[in-house]
């Protein structure tokens, strides 16, 4: 079954302007008449926005009830479609959706509904505010769905864990010629690298040190490559084995400009082993060895910014990304893979674990939605050539209390240590804009 | 004999949506649906349409040709169900065949209910529930000059409509004080049965029909209060009765209809029902009902199903709430819940000139019902309140003034 298009509201964000409904009522009416636009932005009872909009249902009520085979869910678009040759005005759809997708039209006499104007929203485009989003990471899940998964069933991942999401999509694009390195970690953990003399895997796995991770996979390329076959090494580790305890081979690999694709899954930890600290665990943050009671209120030093140390190795590539937007992680995904044939590739992509960082199961994607929001997070990428650039704007963040309230590993946190990591990712903000300045003349003077 | 897994009886809303919630969790187990109708599934909701005209009998079908294939499911059309013996498990249909199944769906529907009136068998009268019907009556009504409408309820309104569309003189008899009764409230009903009377329909509440004759060329009726009414084509639309025929002697408890309880089981084992033939729990007021309507057949199909396949994903049916979404010569009249319980407070609007009303009933703060002529609202949105039992009273004066966008913006945010 295909995944859909679809349009995404940020309350939070809209101003009750109406320039959307302008937009849909001119698109579909020729005029400018809020009550013909298909998208209704309303007053909420205390403050802000709400929205009546059709949400394109897997499963639609509307089509459920109507009685004379007028609405229909496309399979190919997704759009639930309204023909108005067989539509007998009876409005049993208006009773069959409870969000108010589908609405009598005083001025027509039937009913109206959003059709996603085929596939370019005139409201997303009317909306200057990011209130109205056209989320199209659909398109991803359909090419991504046609390629053989090359993991096998039944990886154990804890309840909520976007890791093994992450790795199969990850394992798909880079394809079936690649041999993988998991060191140490919950990738394996999970089972990738096997159990009972079985791997996890439909292509070649091994389970290297946590210390020589880079290494063997230099090894493994290059040997490869001398037989005369293109194979992708491809790194699947987490941030301890990468920042801290495999980060000498790591650096030497860089250094070397070995073609090799190493993709860090941060979350901030040594979870598999009882989430203890690393190097990446953020200032702040509680773990099992940075604990929160009388005198210690977690962990008193600064994350180390990993992503940052690759580009001063210059790698062929390096960058960061996020399981909540997904069509920036998967256009790195493939500059990465290209990247990986000419040096080395580093992709650091943030996960939130639901188990170490004491968050709701069913929050996994919001959390990391929310890091990414506040600045927390920065999405960026580097390449020698064209440097630093942010893939995300960084103009609106919004407060840290956003990100650090969901997240129960921060919940102890003081007004002090609050502000104490407001000041430092604006530091943090400071230099990677810098960098960004710099990485823009670079190309601006390349172009010239 | 043949055998299967399931055996849906009916092919309309009931049993297609228990199909779809079967095959969502059973992709394999046999499913044979067979159905008294011989043409393929359509829906009665859309007969006054084909009745008007409107709709073109090729293309009411509710599912496509290769349905059958891509949802694995045998059809039998033409084949009625005609007993039933529950310890056995066997399901015995009119033309003698025999089927064993593991799990049984009722969804046979109901079947229109004719009155007792003198003389009835000795003229032709018309109903409407099947697509035979309403072929049948758009004949009719070409060559009808005088018609009688036994009946001012959905269908008979309906169809009332459609006869003034073709210029044939018309009059509507209703038992009760009012039309839609149990819908619409006198003061709504009224401005209802004022639209018919302007373009000429007589519509005579109250009154019942007592006897009817043959005429040289139709029938003349007799009402209680001795008055007569002569037509050439008589609609009897004095309400609906579960088709439940079949069930006797086969120790499946009934009372209006079949009973069933939250699942939509019936008191056999293995047996289930849904849609107008069932009797379900009633939301606002209590105990159980025949709702016959058609979002309740849909509701009720696909908790059977989800139940009979074992899906851990089912849900108790929340109840039955009364609803009606009915349109008049271009005017809207909707109804959602009850317009009165014990206890609970009304606020009514009225524009008398405009024809515009709209009464909103609310019982603890909570939205119990509504009912509006040419105010629309959304109707799904209403009941969805009705049924979670919003708390309306931090936005009650806003609900009273402007239900629907109130409802919108309350329901929007309750989803998020
Ligand atoms: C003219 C008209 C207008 C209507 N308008 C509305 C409206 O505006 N809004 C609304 O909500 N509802 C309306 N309804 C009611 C609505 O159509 C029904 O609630 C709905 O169709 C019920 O679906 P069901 O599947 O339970 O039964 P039905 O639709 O009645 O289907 C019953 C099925 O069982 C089959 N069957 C019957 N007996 C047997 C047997 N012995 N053996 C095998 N098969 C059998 C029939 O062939 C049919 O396929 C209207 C009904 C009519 C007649």
């Amino acid at each position: 079954m295909a995944a859909y298009e679809t349009i995404a509201f940020d309350a939070a964000r809209c101003t009750g302007c109406g320039d959307c409904m302008s937009a849909c009522a001119q698109e579909k009416t020729g005029g400018f008449d809020h009550a013909a636009s298909r998208i209704q932005i309303l007053p909420a009872a205390n403050d802000g926005f709400e929205l009546a909009l059709c949400r394109q249902c897997g499963d639609p009520g509307c089509v459920s009830v109507c009685p004379a085979a007028a609405l229909e869910k496309d399979a190919a678009s997704g759009v639930v479609r309204w023909d108005e040759t067989k539509c007998i005005d009876c409005l049993l759809c208006t009773v069959g959706c409870v969000y108010a997708g589908i609405a009598y039209d005083e001025r027509t006499g039937r009913v109206a509904k959003c059709d996603l104007c085929g596939g370019d929203p005139a409201c997303v485009k009317a909306c200057g505010e990011g209130a109205l989003r056209h989320v199209k990471s659909a398109q991803i899940y359909n090419r991504y769905g046609e390629l053989e998964d090359l993991f096998v069933p039944g990886l154990a991942g804890c309840q909520g864990c976007n890791t093994e999401l992450l790795i199969r999509h990850v394992l798909r694009a880079v394809g079936p010629e690649t041999v993988v390195a998991a060191p140490p970690g919950c990738i394996p953990g999970m089972g990738t690298v096997g159990y009972n003399g079985k791997t996890g895997t439909k292509v070649p796995v091994f389970h290297p040190l946590l210390t020589n991770t880079a290494s063997m996979l230099a090894g493994v390329r290059r040997t490869y490559k001398r037989k005369g076959r293109d194979v992708t090494a491809l790194a699947l580790a987490g941030d301890g084995g990468t920042a801290d305890v495999g980060f000498q081979s790591l650096s030497g690999a860089a250094e070397r400009g070995e073609e090799i694709l190493y993709v860090c899954v941060d979350n901030e930890g040594y979870m598999n082993t009882g989430m203890q600290r690393s190097g990446c665990t953020p200032y702040g943050a509680w773990t099992s060895t940075t604990p929160v009671g009388e005198r210690s209120h977690g962990k008193t030093q600064e994350a180390k910014n990993l992503p940052l140390l690759m580009v001063m190795h210059r790698c062929a590539y390096v960058a960061t990304a996020s399981t909540a937007f997904m069509e920036d992680l998967y256009d790195k995904l493939a500059r990465a893979i290209e990247a990986s044939k000419r040096g080395f590739a580093y992709l650091h992509i943030y996960s939130p674990c639901t188990s170490g960082w004491r968050f709701p199961s069913q929050a996994n994607i919001e959390v990391a939605r929310k890091a990414v929001e506040t600045g927390f997070v920065v999405l960026w990428d580097y390449t020698p050539d064209a440097g630093l650039r942010f893939t995300r704007p960084i103009d609106d963040l919004r407060a840290v209390d956003e990100y650090l309230e969901a997240v129960g590993k921060y919940r102890h946190l003081d007004a002090a240590q609050v502000a104490h990591i407001q000041a430092q990712l604006e530091k943090d903000l400071g230099l990677l804009k810098e960098l960004a300045v710099r990485g823009a003349q670079a190309e601006a003077r390349a172009l010239a | 004999m043949l055998e299967t897994r399931y055996l849906l009886v009916g092919s309309s809303h009931a049993a297609l949506e228990a199909l779809a919630a079967i095959r969502m969790h059973d992709a394999e187990g046999s499913v044979l649906l067979a159905t008294r109708d011989t043409a393929p599934p359509y829906s009665p909701t859309v007969l006054p349409y084909v009745v008007s005209g409107k709709s073109d009998p090729n293309r009411v079908r509710l599912r496509s040709d290769d349905f059958c294939e891509a949802q694995k499911v045998t059809l039998r059309s033409g084949s009625a169900l005609a007993s039933l013996d529950t310890a056995a498990q066997m399901a015995r249909f009119a033309d003698g065949t025999e089927v064993r199944y593991e799990r049984l769906l009722l969804a046979t529907g109901a079947t229109p209910a004719i009155p007792k009136i003198a003389g009835l068998t000795r003229v032709q009268y018309h109903v409407l529930r099947t697509l035979d019907d309403a072929v049948r009556l758009r004949e009719a009504l070409g060559r009808a000059r005088r018609a009688v409408v036994l009946g001012g309820g959905l269908v008979g309104m309906h169809a009332a409509e459609n006869l003034v569309h073709a210029r044939t003189e018309t009059t509507i008899i209703e038992m009760q004080p009012q039309v839609l009764p149990g819908y619409f409230d006198a003061q709504a009903a009224s401005l209802i049965s004022g639209a018919f009377a302007e373009r000429g329909t007589r519509v005579l509440c109250g009154q019942s029909v007592v006897s009817v004759a043959p005429r040289e060329s139709g029938f003349a009726l007799k009402l209680l209060g001795g008055e007569r009414v002569e037509g050439d084509l008589l609609l009897i639309a004095a309400g609906v009765r579960p088709t439940i025929g079949y069930l006797s002697g086969a120790g499946v408890a009934t009372g209006d209809g079949v009973l069933v309880d939250r699942r939509m089981r019936t008191s056999a084992s293995n047996v289930w029902a849904a849609g107008d033939v069932a009797q379900a729990e009633s939301f606002l007021q209590g105990g159980r009902r025949v709702n016959g309507i058609l979002p309740n057949a849909v509701e009720q199909g696909r908790i059977a199903g989800m139940d009979m396949a074992g899906d851990p994903g089912a849900r108790d049916y929340r109840g039955g709430v009364p609803i009606n979404t009915y349109h008049f010569f271009g005017r809207q009249a909707l109804s959602v819940g009850v317009d009165s319980l014990e206890g609970c407070e009304t606020h009514v609007q009225v524009d008398e000139a405009a024809g515009r009303y709209r009464k909103i009933v609310l019982k603890d703060g909570r939205l119990a019902g509504i009912f509006s002529i040419d105010l629309p609202f959304d109707a799904g949105v209403m009941v969805e309140l009705v049924l979670r039992g919003t708390d309306l009273a931090p936005v009650k004066q806003a609900f009273l003034e402007n239900p629907r966008d109130t409802a919108r913006a309350l329901m929007s945010r309750l989803w998020r």
